[in-house]
């Protein structure tokens, strides 16, 4: 039976003895009110602000940053599907030589922090940069096409973000029915026919789940696109957190925000519609054709190879390079350790805080369904709509007032990365849990075992694979997150992100190098055991 | 035990259990005695499942009591959770756990015992089952069949008071099916294990129950021996669950009916009725016999042989139809009259038609 069938079941006639233990009640509960901490700020906020600050809200400028972050978005989403849809297509369903290979390296890209891919493709490609010095000497140019501006900053998201729309679609097809399209082909149509009409529909839920990744990515970008001059919202606001003294034009300018991600999150529910249950219903024991790709094969692998390039080969090439240039220039790399292990702690701990919380909330979702649960579960998900930088004003502005033991300390920041990557954990979680059916937890309770025991001997050890993942995203995302880092983090606090980030504002290429090789080196290990595991979870 | 041999293991008191709206099981009273086999039969969505779980403490009450040993276990203001009553169960699609061994599976339930007795009741389970060589298996190596033994392996190892199985053989094909039941009840029968379980196949609850409880729309309509449930069903529905039959409307007169294929002789279920009330005949496919007749006012419509057996389905005079069963291969063709009269002189069940 399918994760939808046990759904079913568990929400007729699950609900063991009505009342919830209070191990997953009370922490569901505070991560409830952990997440709306930040909402709750925005509304004090903006309550309080002053007319001028309102006033500035509506300037033309910020209606113009409005457009271009919309116009950015746009433009990386609709870029990543057409790279991810392929990719994921030929990595599963053709006879691509080295699929195993193809499918690590596609997904790689997702590792290198989209500041630091900025400011290697700058260095690279920008005006004085490695190129146009190789030219210069070589050939005499002196000019290169600008890379500022909304074409830098697309092309640098996109060859960054495409991954999470590759694992989600990728997750998908590995899920189709063959049958269906076997029976497209028994009805007279061609592979390309009954690819666009049978296979390509079916996608159409995980290509929108996907996109919406992409998308509030984008959304809560701030490090590339400052980088590469093209300012959106994200940027703006934590200009004006740096530069003004009222907060409350900050916080406005969240709300809008905001807005912005329910938007993206709405649409894609709306895109989705009713087609999200075949999704999750299971996939077939068979295993699906393998097309041929003959002659198009050399087309497949050029093109995925120079995605690759751009995405992958160059970064970490000018990154090498930097690098041997540091160290060759006397570059000290003693600063390198203290932030790499504080990046290791940092993150090691929000996957860990982060993945437990998860466990709590999608055992209170799942198994004891209530009137609690339709409260709590959209609330569970706004971490998604809140951009790094929200979550942070809003957290200083709650620390400094309310929990100053708690402000600028460790704690506060590891809090603040709970509430961002919430969701992605508890995605992952959540579906395994769908996956065990509760039949298996009464056996247990009827041998003798009270709930917390079969808990720990049964439930946990079945969805290990799910929590690992989701703790491996949250430390992922976390060995990346940069403005969250920069406003919490303890005065004086380095991590492997900020110590990028601060050496590549002031193009100091070379001191950035280490650390940025540092992050990516130590977000491959999971990511790599990420995708080998997906492939055998779901076969 | 010391229990004296006549305390139920199980004793179910008006027993009701609602979800939402829906009443999922509705006044049941039942008892399972030392010993005892019953099977509760009824078509899906009939709440027999719902009522193994109540009593396995799986679902709380909305009214009545339940008794364990003659202890109340579960009341409108008591429950005992299921991890305290002892109950065995042996779940639909087994619930074997996969990330354990079949030998960890069966030791499952022995936790606080020692490591030697927890070894040596998990050997005379599996040995039981006749399994002790696949110990080190996990239950994906095994077959469907074995799978099902680890179940009643793992369920019987602590023993329990009772064992509870939910539709134990729908998920085995039908070659297989026979077998692994027989073997079943040789277990529970050889060990005494009183056992009662749920199933929507009749002769899968004949077979082995020394009673059957008949499940219809969460009531249990009536619970007998298979023999006295087959002969004299209190309702016509408990008729139709129990073996295939038609229904024949007639009026009473003294000591028969009259219908439209004649006078039958009747016995009623709730004792003499008065002349002229409207009677349902209770017609088993055996109970008659077709005879072919150019001056019949029966017309064969359907003919099917089964190799020892045909059965007929003839359209009466009225547009209802009827079936009987000849023995082997019967000449007859569709489109021929007959006329039918009784096999023998017992009396058929009639009903008072009271809606």
């Amino acid at each position: 039976m399918g994760a939808v069938g046990w759904a079913v079941i568990a929400g007729r006639r699950r609900l063991l003895l009505g009342a919830p233990p209070l191990p997953a009640l009370i922490p569901a509960l505070l991560v409830g009110a952990a997440m709306l901490l930040p909402v709750i700020y925005l509304l004090v906020r903006g309550a309080s602000a002053s007319d001028q600050a309102w006033d500035l809200l509506f300037r033309v400028r910020t209606l113009e940053t409005l457009w271009r972050t919309i116009l950015l978005i746009g433009c990386v989403t609709a870029l990543s599907a057409a790279i991810a849809v392929p990719f994921a297509w030929l990595t599963l369903r053709t006879d691509l030589p080295f699929r195993r290979a193809w499918t690590v390296l596609a997904a790689l890209p997702l590792v290198i922090p989209s500041f630091v891919g900025a400011f290697l493709y700058i260095s690279a490609l920008g005006p004085k940069g490695l190129l146009q010095s190789a030219l210069e000497a070589t050939l005499g140019v002196d000019r290169l096409p600008d890379m500022y501006g909304l074409f830098g900053a697309t092309a640098v998201l996109t060859l960054l973000s495409y991954p999470y729309l590759f694992l989600t679609v990728r997750g998908s097809i590995a899920n189709l029915d063959p049958a269906t399209e076997e029976a497209s082909r028994g009805l007279g149509h061609g592979a390309w026919s009954t690819f666009f009409l049978v296979t390509l529909p079916q996608l159409k839920p995980s290509i929108a789940a996907g996109s919406l990744l992409v998308a509030l990515y984008t959304l809560s970008e701030f490090g590339a696109v400052a980088l590469l001059r093209y300012n959106t919202f994200t940027f703006t606001i934590y200009q004006q957190y740096e530069g003004s003294i009222d907060r409350s034009i900050a916080a406005l300018l969240s709300f809008v925000l905001v807005i912005m991600a329910v938007v993206i999150l709405l649409s894609e529910n709306y895109t989705r519609g009713r087609g999200r249950y075949y999704r999750v219903g299971g996939g077939s024991a068979r295993k699906p054709s393998i097309v041929k790709l003959g002659r198009w094969k050399w087309l497949a692998i050029g093109g995925m190879g120079t995605v690759l390039t751009l995405a992958l080969a160059l970064p970490v090439g000018v990154l090498m390079f930097w690098l041997i240039r540091g160290v060759g220039a006397g570059e000290p790399l003693l600063l390198l350790w203290s932030a790499t292990r504080n990046s290791l702690l940092v993150s090691g701990a929000a996957a860990v805080v982060t993945a437990g919380m998860a466990i709590a909330m999608a055992v209170l979702l799942v198994r004891y369904p209530s009137k609690l649960n339709r409260a709590l579960e959209p609330i569970s998900f706004t971490g998604y709509a809140l951009p790094g930088v929200v979550v942070a004003l809003a957290l200083v502005f709650f620390g400094a007032k309310y929990a100053r033991p708690l402000y600028q300390t460790h704690w506060l920041l590891i809090f603040a990365y709970a509430v961002l990557f919430f969701p992605v954990a508890l995605g992952s979680v959540r579906s395994a849990l769908l996956q065990i059916s509760p039949r298996l937890e009464d056996a247990a309770r009827s041998l003798g075992h009270n709930p917390l025991r079969v808990m720990m001997r049964v439930t946990l050890p079945l969805m290990r694979s799910g929590v690992l993942m989701g703790a491996a995203l949250v430390f992922l995302l976390t060995m990346k997150e940069l403005p969250a880092t920069l406003i919490l983090g303890p005065l004086g606090f380095q991590t492997l992100a900020t110590s990028v980030w601060s050496a590549s504002s002031e193009a100091f290429f070379a001191r950035a190098a280490a650390p940025a090789l540092m992050i990516i080196l130590t977000s491959s290990i999971p990511m790599t055991l990420l995708v080998l595991r997906e492939k055998r979870t779901l076969k | 035990m010391s229990e004296p041999p006549n305390t139920p293991l199980i004793e179910c008191r008006g027993v009701t259990k609602r979800f939402g709206d829906v009443v999922a099981v509705e006044d049941v009273s039942l008892r399972l005695m030392p010993g005892e086999v019953v099977s509760i039969l009824g078509a899906s969505g009939c709440g027999k499942t719902t009522l193994l779980r109540i009593i396995a403490g799986f679902e709380a009450l909305d009214g009545g009591e339940l008794y364990l040993q003659s202890r109340l276990v579960s009341g409108s203001e008591h429950h005992q959770p299921p991890e305290r009553r002892n109950i065995g169960m042996v779940f639909q699609e087994y619930a074997l756990f996969p990330h354990l061994t079949v030998a960890q599976n069966v030791a499952f339930g022995l936790h606080g015992m020692s490591r030697d007795e927890q070894r040596s009741r998990t050997q005379d389970a599996l040995e039981l089952v006749r399994l002790d060589a696949l110990h080190a298996r996990y239950p994906h190596e095994l077959s469907g069949g074995q799978q099902q033994r680890v179940a009643l392996a793992r369920t019987l190892a602590p023993s329990p008071i009772a064992v509870l199985l939910d539709e134990p053989f729908s998920n085995l094909d039908a070659g297989m099916r026979q077998d692994v039941r027989q073997e079943v009840e040789a277990i529970l029968r050889g060990k005494g294990i009183a056992a009662m379980f749920v199933t929507h196949d009749r002769e899968e609850a004949f077979a082995f129950a020394d009673r059957v409880g008949v499940m219809s729309a969460g009531r249990l309509e009536q619970v007998d021996t298979p023999g006295e449930l087959y002969r004299a069903p209190i309702r016509p529905e408990v008729a139709r669950i129990v073996g295939d039959c038609d229904f024949l409307a007639g009026v009473a007169h003294g000591e028969v009916a009259r219908t439209e294929i004649g006078s039958l002789p009747v016995v009623c279920g709730g004792g003499s009725v008065a002349d002229g009330t409207e009677l349902i005949l209770m017609v088993r496919p055996q109970d008659m016999i077709a005879q072919p007749s150019a001056a019949g006012d029966c017309e064969i419509v359907a003919l099917e042989y089964r190799g020892s057996e045909t059965m007929l389905t003839a359209r009466m005079p009225s547009g209802a139809t009827l079936r009987c069963r000849q023995v082997g291969f019967s000449d007859m063709a569709r489109g021929a009259r007959v006329t039918f009269s009784p096999r023998n002189s017992t009396p058929f069940l009639a009903f008072v038609q009271s809606q």
